[in-house]
């Protein structure tokens, strides 16, 4: 298949502005720029393309909701990738910077955009310092800056560098971030699109990287093409980031609908060593866990699917455990990582996760019992649902779904451990930080 | 040797074209005052805080906030491995623990000889190449003991020559 985002690999030096335009590079962003603004969002509704930072939330639908008569808005775009797993929007900034800044235009020209932010994570240092140049190369260009291609119409694109926190990945901390505030989560409503909720308080359209590296696709093809790739509720390709137990891990991109079956035995090449596979998090570590069985395995990749097994497609990272790994440990490597990155806002996520990290440590060590099990099960319940942000949600689910689905796992540390009186066992964990 | 030095002044000049107000240039700020003092130091923050007219316990609170910004002096070379989920799967945590050893030191540790920090940090978009680390935030990716001791070998041998 040749495609769409990750040209790179069809023409390695895409990431180059002359080769970019030599291969129909900007051709996609004038024509967006002779239709109507709001041509380019029904075009990009029509094509249901859905965002592909996690949430899956229809693109177009969400760049309507920009109030067209606010003259200051602006587009953010979610470069923060951090979560355990994932590493698609790197190569797309890394082999094909110039398909991202021109889908940002054409979002920017659809809403009528004075200036685009491009968050990265901090660590991405090399990388914003590359795309820095590519930037110039499109402002060089005439498609970025003053009165762009004559239209009358301004816009700016910058960088800016996160410095290490995941939770600026979650759109409002990313837009405080930005604005040089901690980048906790805000309070919603406003909503990123409503006025007074968005960066500087005006109305902010934010989507992923590869969510609009698809759009200079779809404005060239059409709405029509676009549908024909994947399924009717998950269109066009994605994707997948395979890390773990594979033989090849990597980014494939691939049409939505392709079975795990597919993507983990014919292109990541199956489990190394001859092992069996015992698990597959579908989208990194904040997910819920699912046994690699035959029916989880013959499952297609979209959302549609990927729910009615009991788990989500979100941003598609699939990491991948043989049968040596003891799923108990899974829940506790994640949990440190939620842990680490609550940003303490809301109680149940801030003590939950520190809770949930002290039993966890507990259950690893042979010294908890059963109820142990029970316990933390049921502080990962009442984190569902009630915080200000998902993250609260993401701590929740490695912990409810591990031991729904691996509760073996669980029992065999809780069987070697020394049953102690439960009144101790509270005792010997402290309450809150 | 401040940020007032000439050669920041293009660059503090661009990280405030970027925004429309002064506060939001505290990131890349930041950044300036951890090259110029090698961390966040007080004067670091204090000159950062009197540049985007901010207080500087509230700099202070966003240097804390991020583990980018280092809030203690660091070796020459600041290595962050990956000791996250995808990233143990493929033998990060026994990495890590092989290179403290190699270094002689803890979580966080310096070596005595100034070059070398080692830290375990979350994912860092790499996890199709672990073991892999950050060393002053860029990517060293697949790698193995025998390709850290090699690398160690040689930037020891650089800090001698250096001395000589
Ligand atoms: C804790 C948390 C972390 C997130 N991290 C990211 C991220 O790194 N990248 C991303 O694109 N979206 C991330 N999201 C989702 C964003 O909030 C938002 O939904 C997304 O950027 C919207 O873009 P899209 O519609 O194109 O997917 C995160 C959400 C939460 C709750
Ligand atoms: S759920 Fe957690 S990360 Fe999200 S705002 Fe609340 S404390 Fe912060
Ligand atoms: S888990 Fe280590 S880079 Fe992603």
């Amino acid at each position: 298949m040749t495609h769409i985002l990750l040209r790179g690999r069809d023409i390695p030096d895409i990431w180059k502005y002359d080769v970019y335009v030599e291969n129909g590079g900007y051709e996609a962003f004038k024509k967006a720029l002779s239709l109507e603004p709001k041509a380019v969002i029904d075009e990009v509704k029509a094509s249901n393309l859905r965002g592909r930072g996690g949430a899956g939330f229809p693109t177009g639908v969400k760049w309507g909701f920009i109030p067209q008569s606010e003259p200051v808005k602006y587009v953010a775009v979610n470069a923060d990738e951090s979560e355990t797993g994932t590493f698609k929007d790197r190569e797309i900034l890394e082999t094909n910077p110039h398909q991202l800044i021109e889908g940002a235009l054409i979002c920017a020209w659809a809403i009528q955009a004075t200036a685009v932010y491009i968050y990265l994570r901090g660590e991405f240092w090399d990388v914003a310092h590359e795309l820095d140049k590519r930037i110039e190369e499109a402002r060089r260009a005439g498609f970025v800056g003053q009165n762009i291609q004559g239209t009358g119409w301004s816009c700016e694109v910058y960088t800016h560098l996160g410095a290490g926190a995941y939770i600026c990945g979650e759109e409002s901390a990313l837009l405080n971030s930005l604005e040089g505030k901690l980048g906790q989560p805000r309070v919603r409503p406003p909503f990123p699109a409503q006025k007074g909720g968005g960066l500087y308080g005006e109305p902010t359209v934010v989507n992923n990287v590869e969510t609009l590296a698809n759009v200079p696709w779809i404005i060239t093809n059409g709405a029509a093409e676009y549908k024909k790739i994947g399924t009717e509720q998950s269109a066009g390709t994605k994707i997948f980031c395979v890390s773990g137990h594979v033989a090849k891990p990597g980014n494939y991109e691939l049409p939505m609908g392709v079975t795990l079956r597919e993507l983990l035995y014919e292109h990541a090449g199956g489990v190394p060593g001859g092992k069996a596979m015992k698990a597959i998090l579908p989208s990194g570590g904040s997910g819920p866990i699912i046994p690699a069985t035959d029916a989880v395995l013959d499952t297609p990749l979209t959302y549609e699917d990927m729910s009615k097994i009991g788990s989500i497609l979100g941003s598609a990272s699939i990491i991948v455990m043989d049968e040596t790994v003891d799923i108990t440990w899974v829940a506790a490597k994640v949990t440190k990582f939620f842990k680490h990155e609550s940003c303490g806002k809301c109680t149940p996520c801030r003590e939950g996760t520190y809770w949930l990290d002290k039993v966890l440590d507990r259950i690893m060590a042979g010294q908890a019992q059963v109820s142990d099990i029970e316990l933390i099960d049921n502080v990962a319940k009442n984190m569902q649902g009630v915080t200000l942000c998902a993250l609260g949600d993401f701590a929740a689910n490695p912990i409810i779904y591990t031991i729904k689905n691996f509760r073996d796992d669980f029992m065999q540390h809780v069987q070697k451990a020394d049953i102690k009186p439960a009144s101790k066992a509270r005792q010997a964990a402290p309450a809150g930080d | 040797m401040a940020l007032s030095d000439k050669k920041y002044s293009q660059r503090i000049e661009a990280a405030f074209a970027k925004y429309p107000d002064k506060r939001s240039a505290v990131m890349p700020l930041l950044y300036l005052a951890q090259e110029e003092y090698g961390w966040v130091s007080p004067e670091g923050i204090q000159e950062v805080a009197d540049l985007c007219d901010m207080d500087p316990t509230q700099v202070q609170s966003i240097a804390g906030f991020y583990t980018m910004y280092s809030e203690k002096p660091k070796g020459k070379y600041w290595l962050q491995v990956c000791t996250d989920l995808a990233c143990a799967l493929r033998g990060a945590d026994e990495f890590y623990e092989e290179l403290k050893a190699e270094l002689g030191v803890e979580d966080g540790g310096t070596t005595e000889d100034g070059l070398f920090t080692v830290e375990h940090v979350m994912c860092l978009a790499a996890c199709d190449k672990a073991p892999m680390l950050q060393c002053n935030f860029h990517f060293m990716e697949n790698l193995d003991m025998d390709k850290m001791r090699a690398w160690i070998a040689e930037k020891r041998a650089e800090a001698a020559k250096a001395k000589k």
